[in-house]
């Protein structure tokens, strides 16, 4: 697990998440700590281990795609930061 | 204790439960009780984000007319229970803690919402809570911190702290929380009541606000472990809404506790007892293993090898899963926008830079690191495999023991700011963690006081689905000592 220097900017446009200097410093100097914590994973034989995802074994669980009650549009639209005309407004995406 | 001396507000939920059918006391004599109560606490104690009296009011007024009409739904009906803010109830504020959802207003019940309402529960609260349940003192709560009843200068833990808080203060009978790395179980130690973490999958996370999709769960806070199995009963089951829930057949949790024997092997993890426990953690620790002794409990040590790595394994496997199940909170259908957002860039990266605090900033920078390409191989993958050598330890030990009997906390209740490094933090969750990691059910038990007077629990694993096993177990010993029945001076 060779770590090069953790790359803040790279990480929150990924995450697309805006983050002050403060932040980023704050960050970078608390996530090495952890990731150096962390590195001891490295440690565990995990040769002809194989992962789990869950704890238990999970499967794809399937039902009948049949109609049913749902929300109404005026419930769904509740908490809707903004909206026309029952649906929700958001920026123009193409120009 | 006789309920003759007890308020209505510190009534067990069994003790209520039997004076409501006896028709010695109403569900509205209850629920105003437990109402007055945290109009008196609360300007201290802070363990609500909200509250809707008028509607606990209407709920008990159903349930009195219920009973009366001869059809009361059973041991809930009519009992005061209150929600951690991550549970959806239909038609009331739904934050998570988080300013990111400081507007939201639930549309629908999540399943043990409807659940406690088909039992005949008066849903009353709405407990605060490290946002998106990231925390373990309700510090991260973007609110306000919540005391702990017994010293209103520290913490009650968390995430579920609020929950736990409330209910030591009197303005439940029981209350639910999630428990992703030890969420309720550690709030319950450190305030003094029981708190129970479910098999993974035994209870519907539908209508849960997600954190960590592959470790959270449900459970119950009671003052007793008898209250906790009344309320898992209500909760527990299949539901098809939640494709991680598990088809277990119906089980009476509440008659395990009277089984007429308790199952007698426990084991103590050697890797439990080490390095960072308190000493008056131990001592209260050993004096319940000592209890079990008396009862003709064999006890052995046993190991669990993996454990030194739970910690790490569980920080990989949270976040990652975090930084996923909150990419959802982009400011487009619901939660928190920036004003004027530019274009949709601008949009998402304000939008979640203004919501989310910091503690879910690092956790979703932390996740987005691990899965990040080039790194997804050696911490997301090799720690899911760390997880699967967990859970093996786990099982073998359960080859030669019903349970396991280990701290909860390595430490009682913190002073608030005390732990402003996040490793720090995160160490708080040591014994909790593997629980999650392996999907066990875990309980904690109240089990004394430290010199100080902070209260001390002990926490039971138990096997996959074995939560009529641990809870009898615990029961033998909560029946005796009945420390969640202690009140403090608030």
């Amino acid at each position: 697990m060779n770590r090069t220097e953790l790359d803040l900017d790279a990480l929150a446009r990924l995450a697309r998440l805006a983050l002050t200097p403060e932040e980023k410093a704050t960050f970078a100097r608390q996530l090495a700590e952890l990731l150096g914590h962390i590195e001891r994973l490295s440690q565990v034989d995990v040769s002809n281990v194989e992962p789990s995802a869950h704890a238990h074994p999970q499967h794809n669980v399937w039902q009948e795609d049949e109609p049913r009650p749902g929300l109404l549009p005026a419930e769904a639209l509740r908490n809707a930061p903004a909206q026309r005309d029952q649906m929700i407004a958001v920026p123009k995406v193409v120009e | 204790m006789t309920s003759s001396t007890t308020p209505l507000h510190y009534l067990s939920l069994a003790e209520a439960a039997a004076a409501l059918a006896a028709g010695r006391v109403s569900s509205a004599e209850l629920t105003d009780a437990v109402i007055a109560r945290a109009e008196a606490v609360e300007p201290r104690l802070r363990a609500l984000l909200s509250a809707d009296p008028a509607s606990a009011r209407a709920q008990a007024q159903a349930s009195d007319a219920r009973r009366a009409g001869g059809g009361s739904l059973g041991p809930l009906d009519g009992i005061p229970i209150g929600l951690k803010d991550v549970i959806a109830v239909r038609d009331q504020p739904l934050t998570a803690g988080s300013r990111m959802l400081e507007k939201f207003i639930s549309p629908y019940d999540a399943t043990v919402t409807r659940r406690l309402r088909e039992a005949g529960a008066v849903l009353y609260g709405r407990h605060n809570c490290d946002e998106f349940a990231m925390g373990s003192s309700t510090e991260n709560s973007a609110f306000h911190p919540t005391g702990n009843p017994w010293a209103l200068d520290r913490v009650p833990g968390g995430s579920s702290g609020g929950s736990a808080a409330a209910l030591a203060a009197g303005e439940a009978l029981a209350t639910l929380g999630s428990d992703t790395g030890g969420s309720i179980r550690q709030p319950a130690a450190l305030c003094g009541v029981v708190g129970l973490k479910p098999t993974y999958g035994r209870v519907s996370r539908f209508g849960l606000v997600a954190y960590a999709s592959s470790l959270d769960q449900i459970g119950p806070f009671g003052r007793t472990v008898e209250d906790v199995a009344l309320v898992l009963q209500a909760i527990a089951g299949h539901d098809e809404r939640d494709s991680t829930s598990v088809g277990a057949a119906a089980e009476d949790f509440a008659a395990a506790l009277s089984a007429p024997s308790v199952p007698r092997r426990l084991g103590l993890p050697r890797e439990y007892f080490g390095e960072g426990l308190d000493p008056e953690v131990a001592v209260a620790v050993e004096r319940a293993v000592t209890h079990y002794r008396e009862l003709g409990c064999e006890v052995r040590e046993v190991s669990l090898p993996h454990t030194p790595y739970c910690l790490d394994t569980y920080y990989v496997l949270a976040t990652a899963e975090a930084s996923s199940n909150l990419a959802r909170y982009d400011g487009i259908r619901y939660g928190h926008r920036c004003a004027a957002p530019r274009d949709l860039h601008d949009l998402y990266f304000r939008s979640r830079a203004e919501g989310f605090g910091a503690e879910v900033k690092r956790r979703i920078i932390l996740g987005t690191y691990v899965l990040s390409s080039g790194y997804y191989d050696a911490y997301y993958l090799r720690a899911q495999k760390v997880r699967t050598l967990v859970r093996q330890d786990f099982l073998r030990a359960f080859e030669q023991v019903d349970a396991l009997l280990t701290p909860t906390s390595p430490i009682p209740a913190f002073r608030r700011g005390e732990k402003a490094n996040p490793l720090a933090m995160y160490l708080c969750d040591i014994y909790t963690i593997g629980a999650n990691l392996a999907g066990l059910p875990a309980m904690s038990v109240p089990c004394g006081f430290t010199r100080a007077g902070l209260p001390v629990g002990f926490q039971l694993i138990g096997k996959p689905l074995g939560e009529s096993e641990l809870l009898a177990i615990g029961h033998a010993y909560d029946r005796v000592h009945q420390w969640g029945r202690r009140r403090p001076n608030l």
